[in-house]
């Protein structure tokens, strides 16, 4: 494949997450934050993103395990900070996720905790792995 | 465009006392980037505030928690006392900074407990701190505003807020700057301006306290971009009052 139908393939993507909702204007401001001085910050803070989305939904995980004693507060807690690190990244549905998980969490709903939470997953890894194709396909930084 | 909400504190302008040798004021200031402390445990959140500030020209320090800005700044050794008791810096290796700017909710120390330990310590009381949260709950902003967090910010922040704050701190600081080299007359004339009526203005000089912070000069925070100075309250799913 050469460089123009690579680009074209990456471009589609791009916009595939976009149209999907799974980014929103929140991430073109950090695409405007990249520059020449700068040309792997996008790609930077999707690492970053992918780390801050582990750690959360493991710490949410171990939370949850046992279901007698949930410590809905605590789940919040981890909840809050996933969606603030979405929120801040752009990352629409997963945010739109942890909202739903949070009023889960304050009805103390442990089943609607649980399938919000399946479902946040799915589209966390949905996403990772969309943006991770898209990354390694251009095997340059992440362009408009 | 999205505006984030952001909720200056009013009682800012009091608190920027000339009289106060500012450990961050001095004559080389001027010249210098606005240092900012930044505090966030998210990566995401703290890659782009560190972002934000450097394309705003802002020296930057991010860190991950409260208590890691707390000894960054020298505030969390056993001479805690004696030093913060003491009227300057100067013979501690505590970081100088201009401003911080701090994540509300974080694991450990929220950024409202650093915000208090800041504002209980005399040597940095006087650094702005600015608070951020993903969340527009009046209850928080109204409790740090009450507490001496100059600003609060809704998540995500975004550039325009930071370069406000940039051009905000750089005024605010080239005033102290400009006032401390002549604090001493400052201080007889403040004596008695506050001996007499409020009538018998002591100089026509704009650098006079009661008329900078009160009259809305340029570089007071109400005529800075105000639209985005009101509490965002459209996103109600987001006010958990």
């Amino acid at each position: 494949m050469d460089r123009k139908q690579l680009q074209y393939q990456v471009a589609c993507m791009r916009k595939s997450l976009f149209d999907q909702g799974y980014l929103d204007e929140q991430f073109n401001q950090l695409e405007d934050l990249q520059d020449e001085a700068n040309p792997n910050f996008v790609e930077e803070v999707v690492t970053l993103f992918y780390s801050d989305s582990s750690r959360f939904i493991h710490n949410i995980e171990q939370a949850m395990i046992n279901k007698p004693n949930i410590d809905y507060g605590k789940l919040d807690d981890y909840m809050h900070q996933f969606k603030g690190s979405s929120s801040s990244f752009g990352a629409k549905k997963v945010k739109k996720e942890c909202s739903q998980f949070r009023e889960c969490c304050s009805a103390g709903n442990i089943e609607g905790c649980i399938k919000t939470f399946r479902q946040l997953k799915a589209r966390a890894c949905h996403f990772e792995e969309e943006a991770g194709n898209i990354l390694s396909a251009g095997k340059t930084s992440w362009n408009r | 465009m999205g505006s984030n909400s952001v909720v200056s504190n009013r009682r800012m302008p009091e608190k920027m006392n000339c009289f106060d040798l500012s450990p961050n004021s001095n004559s080389d200031s001027e010249a210098e980037e606005v240092h900012v402390l930044a505090v966030d445990d998210s990566l995401v959140d703290r890659k782009v505030i560190e972002r934000l500030l450097k394309i705003s020209s802002c020296k930057v320090t991010a860190v991950d928690s409260g208590w890691r800005a707390l000894k960054l700044l020298g505030l969390l050794d056993d001479e805690e006392e004696d030093k913060s008791s003491s009227s300057s810096s100067d013979g501690f290796e505590g970081l100088k900074v201009d401003l911080i700017i701090t994540d509300y909710w974080m694991p450990g120390m929220t950024g409202y407990e650093l915000l208090k330990k800041i504002k209980e310590s005399s040597s940095f009381r006087e650094i702005p701190v600015v608070i951020m949260s993903s969340e527009n709950v009046m209850t928080r902003i109204d409790r740090c505003l009450e507490e001496g967090a100059e600003e609060f910010i809704v998540k995500p922040v975004k550039l325009s807020d930071v370069t406000r704050l940039r051009d905000y701190y750089m005024a605010t600081r080239e005033i102290r700057s400009a006032e401390s080299g002549i604090n001493v007359n400052k201080r007889k004339l403040q004596e008695s301006f506050d001996v007499s009526t409020a009538s018998s203005s002591p100089s026509s000089s704009s650098a006079s306290p009661p008329s900078l912070f009160s009259s809305p000069a340029p570089c007071s925070p109400s005529s800075l971009d105000s639209p985005t100075r009101r509490p965002k309250m459209t996103s109600l799913d987001h006010i958990l009052i």
